[in-house]
């Protein structure tokens, strides 16, 4: 009975995720193009691994993401610190931060390109008046830049999700703990670190790990902005996979790219599940 | 907080001013002639503007609903029966979850172009339904655990199968449930039409809004004002929809991860 109820769902996940994952990986040891395929054996890999290009890009994936994954958790802590305190209209703040998570990140990105804008936008705007710029100043253009303005996009679409899990999980954590330590003259501070902190720490470690995956994976917001460019700087192993298998039609190259990326996601997720068993575990043991 | 809003409020801003006035350099903050006009002309620079906004609410309505379709079996099961692998399975859900579409576009890419489904709302639509069903039983398991299972037993009892305990218990109970899963679906798949729409079409009929509003994007000039003004009415719906039920999803979807 309950097989034959959840039948359904089963055999659609693994058509259209489960097999194209075998698919992938079998394309991985192909040539496989727009023209035909062929077996091609390592190829793909070994040319794959011995490009410094693709070592770059590696690397380039984990600087971004560890930048953007702490500026999440940092804002988002206290964020969530800042709307679960007791001030006035809260629950209008806890409302409005969240548009960036629900709004199509493609139409969002649309408004961060506008602000980027060198000439007309408000950011470089703000830079002239001020004398920071001493002129026009492409965002996108420069490599430097182009790096730290797709971080920042990122880090707005990521950190309101971040906040809200936080808020929650602020919110679970026993009145009563708050009291006693009020009777005991603990400070705000000490009520923070030796109360919140600690009680909210399971989930800080699974919303890091979950932000990192969904940095990990994020496409849009790239591809949006910089294509990947300039010159490759805003390149991640997402972009280049895409790149490769679906804007030069490289099917074999592309899919051996995203053999790598999912083996990376399965560690992540891998990591996540155990972390998450032995929450659960904790909690039901009491 | 400016660092939240201050993309919506610039983009409305925009949207609020004549071409001419943004583009003057440095930066103006202040503009004399704010007008809706924008989103007058808007519609006649991408005449196919209303065939985008149709193609974004029909994709994501079927999408939804399908989505339903194999959620409310599998979610029910999953709250109601104990079975080998159930909570293994649901643990592979959530893993499936990290897999971005992007890992899986490849085969998908070439399935789709043997099929001649290729630039078609169904290629936007099948992987779409995939990417949603494991949060959504995530959810829709956790409203039906809360129906006491006495109701269903007494009516067991009494001669009822289980379809129609389903039909007649479940599912009236659990509306507030389904109409939240619905709506998660909803602007879940909203959101995705991107990738799945510069990836697996290129037939304007079919393009969602989205993408849709690249063609501000002129040879010469970008439109700026009525690309924000597009965007903004593009960005309604979605955020409409949210406000008014975000304490709903915002539960749901925080319970699910959180406490488990």
């Amino acid at each position: 009975m309950a097989y034959a109820l959840i039948a359904p769902a089963a055999i659609y996940i693994i058509l259209i995720v489960a097999w194209p994952l075998l698919e992938t990986i079998r394309l991985s040891f192909t040539n496989s193009s727009l023209a035909g395929e062929d077996y091609v054996g390592l190829e793909n890999y070994q040319k794959m691994f011995s490009s410094k290009k693709f070592n770059g890009i590696v690397t380039r994936t984990f600087v971004w993401m560890f930048f953007s994954v702490s500026l999440k958790l940092i804002i988002g802590l206290i964020g969530a610190v800042l709307l679960n305190a007791n001030l006035k209209g809260r629950s209008i703040f806890r409302v409005l931060v969240m548009p960036p998570w629900v709004v199509p990140i493609a139409i969002g990105m649309l408004g961060w390109l506008w602000l980027y804008n060198g000439y007309f936008g408000i950011i470089a705007g703000v830079g002239m008046r001020t004398g920071i710029l001493d002129g026009p100043f492409g965002f996108l253009a420069y490599k430097q830049s182009a790096f730290i303005s797709t971080i920042v996009a990122d880090v707005w679409v990521g950190t309101p999700m971040v906040t809200v899990f936080f808020l929650a999980a602020m919110q679970g954590v026993p009145r009563d703990l708050y009291e006693a330590a009020y009777c005991d003259g603990a400070s705000r501070w000490d009520r923070f670190f030796k109360i919140t902190l600690p009680q909210i720490t399971p989930v800080i470690i699974t919303m890091s790990l979950l932000s990192a995956i969904w940095t990990f994976n994020s496409f849009e917001i790239i591809w949006i902005l910089t294509e990947g460019g300039p010159r490759g700087s805003t390149t991640t192993l997402i972009i280049d996979t895409y790149k490769q298998a679906l804007g030069n039609y490289k099917f074999g190259r592309g899919a051996a790219r995203a053999v790598v990326v999912m083996i990376l996601l399965m560690l992540f997720a891998g990591f996540y599940l155990a972390l998450l068993a032995r929450i659960n575990k904790k909690i039901s043991h009491g | 907080m400016i660092f939240i809003l201050l993309p919506f409020v610039e983009m409305f801003y925009a949207s609020l001013r004549p071409l001419d006035h943004l583009f003057r350099s440095p930066y103006q903050f202040y503009s004399d002639d704010l007008s809706f006009w924008a989103y007058r002309e808007m519609w006649n620079t991408v005449p196919m503007l209303p065939r985008y906004i149709f193609n974004s609410f029909f994709l994501a309505s079927v999408t939804s609903i399908i989505t339903l379709l194999f959620v409310i079996p599998a979610a029910y099961a999953y709250a109601r029966f104990k079975f080998p692998f159930k909570n293994s399975s649901l643990y592979i859900l959530l893993a499936i979850n990290m897999f971005s579409g992007a890992v899986l576009l490849i085969p998908l890419y070439k399935v789709l172009r043997t099929f001649g489904l290729l630039n078609t709302y169904q290629a936007m639509i099948v992987p779409g339904v995939a990417f949603l069903i494991p949060t959504s039983i995530w959810l829709l398991k956790s409203y039906f655990e809360k129906i006491p299972i006495d109701l269903e037993e007494a009516a067991f009892v009494d001669g009822a199968s289980r379809v129609q305990i389903l039909r007649h218990i479940i599912a009236p109970l659990s509306t507030p449930g389904l109409v939240v899963v619905g709506i998660y679906a909803f602007i879940g798949s909203y959101a995705q039409q991107f990738l799945f729409a510069i990836t697996f079409n290129q037939k304007k009929e079919y393009m969602p809004i989205p993408s849709g509003l690249y063609e501000f994007i002129g040879y010469t000039t970008v439109k700026w004002n009525e690309m924000m003004a597009a965007s903004l009415v593009g960005i309604a719906p979605v955020l409409i929809i949210f406000l008014f039920l975000q304490k709903y999803i915002v539960a749901g979807l925080t319970s699910g991860a959180v406490k488990n």
